[in-house]
């Protein structure tokens, strides 16, 4: 491979800022629980770039885009945050009863082009640095718009439904079945919308956590229906991760002229 | 109590046959005997324990008994609770605990014996049908267990089951007292 230790720092440094960017990688939050009782709950998050599920080996997720979403949709708090070399962590203080959502949202562009000398460039940004930053007489330019979410969520007490609410904007998840309320044994249903519209014939990777200590990935592939749908039976409880990306050519940033739109989640499945 | 009228008639009736003066609405009071294991570990804590009634189709009819650090200041022994997770999963996160005639403190090991009237508390509006005694117990640095024994409401005479634990519960009694 001659194609350089350079070009995969390249690659790699997106990999942080734009988890939809990274092949090899993988991109996560994990909640130190998701299921909490009592009258003053925390919970510790950890966010993180990786190859195995779910250990710090590889870089912090940044979290330029964090938002944290009380049960009754008001922004709660990251706390005590701090980024070191393998992880980011914060902590949450889950004072409403009900469930919190806590996402990463990531929006930029990506592009290539050839420079004067011929040599070809790689460039992230946004419309407005663009023009700073990629020279006017760029050949071949070609501008990919990423869309990003990534996502986990905690209940203290009752699990409550607002936060499950979506956006209309990029690839998103409408829980059909509680997302802190998965059994080992149980069927649940989710439904994939891109834009608001369901996404359908979508492949869906479900990937159980623990990944470092067994031979085989053991992941689940479900394809999304007409309808957006698909269903997981999990097979075993613990933490797992779930992604999609769609490739379109509907970007709605300009001069993007296609666009990847990624879905993140980590769900934690409880024992029966 | 009006839902209990069309079960209770065969039981009032077989009664009276058989010449026994039966109470007016009493079917009868139903005692649950809990044997919490006494272990050899390094750390012991008493086991959290909920006792609770299910319908066949695993919803909960009546949460009879939650045993948690109920002293604990600023409520610091509810954080425990969802450790109960079948409980908590099908009625614990639904209430606020404390709960009058629930709540109670951890017990020590040995026998712990419950008492339920059918005239009053959980029992009196109770609709005769086949239920599950649920016993679900978790101990701090310990193991969880659950152990579930049938019965049908209301008992017919004599009725009493057993079911056994394995870990950290130990003989489950259920009888009946006409």
């Amino acid at each position: 491979m001659k194609l350089s230790f350079k070009l995969a720092a390249v690659a790699m440094t997106l990999a942080i800022a734009l988890p939809l960017s990274a092949n090899a990688h993988r991109t996560w939050l994990l909640p130190s629980s998701t299921v909490l009782s009592g009258n003053d709950p925390w919970v510790s998050v950890d966010a993180a770039v990786s190859n195995d599920l779910f250990f710090f080996e590889s870089f912090a997720l940044k979290l330029d885009g964090l938002q944290v979403i009380a049960p009754d949709g008001s922004f709660a708090k990251a706390e005590n945050a701090y980024t070191g070399k393998l992880r980011t962590s914060f902590d949450v203080h889950l004072t409403q009863s009900g469930t919190y959502k806590v996402a990463v949202i990531s929006m930029g562009l990506f592009g290539s082009y050839k420079d004067a000398a011929g040599q070809t460039k790689r460039w992230r940004g946004t419309p407005e640095t663009l023009a700073k930053e990629v020279p006017a007489d760029a050949k071949d330019l070609q501008v990919t718009q990423m869309q990003g979410r990534i996502e986990t969520f905690v209940t203290a007490g009752k699990p409550s439904k607002k936060v499950l609410e979506t956006t209309g904007s990029g690839l998103e998840l409408q829980a059909i079945t509680h997302p802190t309320d998965l059994i080992a044994g149980e069927t649940a249903s989710f439904r994939l919308l891109l834009d608001g519209k369901p996404a359908a014939n979508l492949k869906v990777t479900v990937v159980p956590g623990g990944t470092r200590y067994r031979d085989k990935l053991n992941e689940l592939t479900p394809t999304t229906d007409a309808d957006g749908k698909f269903s997981v039976t999990w097979p075993s409880a613990g933490m797992y991760w779930m992604e999609a990306t769609v490739k379109d050519d509907k970007p709605n940033l300009k001069p993007a002229t296609d666009r990847r739109a990624n879905y993140t989640a980590t769900l934690e499945v409880l024992a029966p | 109590m009006r839902v209990l009228v069309p079960g209770l008639l065969p039981t009032t009736l077989s009664a009276a046959l058989m010449g026994v003066v039966s109470l007016p609405v009493v079917a009868a009071d139903m005692n649950v005997k809990v044997e919490i294991p006494r272990l050899n570990v390094a750390e012991y804590h008493r086991p959290y324990v909920a006792v609770w009634l299910e319908r066949p189709d695993q919803s909960v009819a009546a949460t009879l008994a939650v045993w948690y650090d109920v002293k604990k200041k600023d409520k610091e022994g509810e954080k425990w609770l969802k450790d109960l997770r079948q409980w908590w999963r099908r009625a614990g996160r639904d209430v606020q605990m404390p709960v009058d005639g629930v709540s109670g403190a951890t017990r020590p090991a040995g026998d712990q014996q419950l008492t339920f009237s059918s005239d009053k508390g959980p029992l009196a509006q109770l609709p005769p049908g086949d239920y599950v005694l649920m016993v679900e117990a978790a101990r701090e640095v310990g193991g969880r267990e659950v152990v579930k024994v049938p019965l049908q409401w209301p008992p017919k005479a004599g009725q009493s089951a057993k079911g056994k634990g394995e870990s950290e519960l130990g003989v489950i009694t259920l009888d009946f007292k006409p």
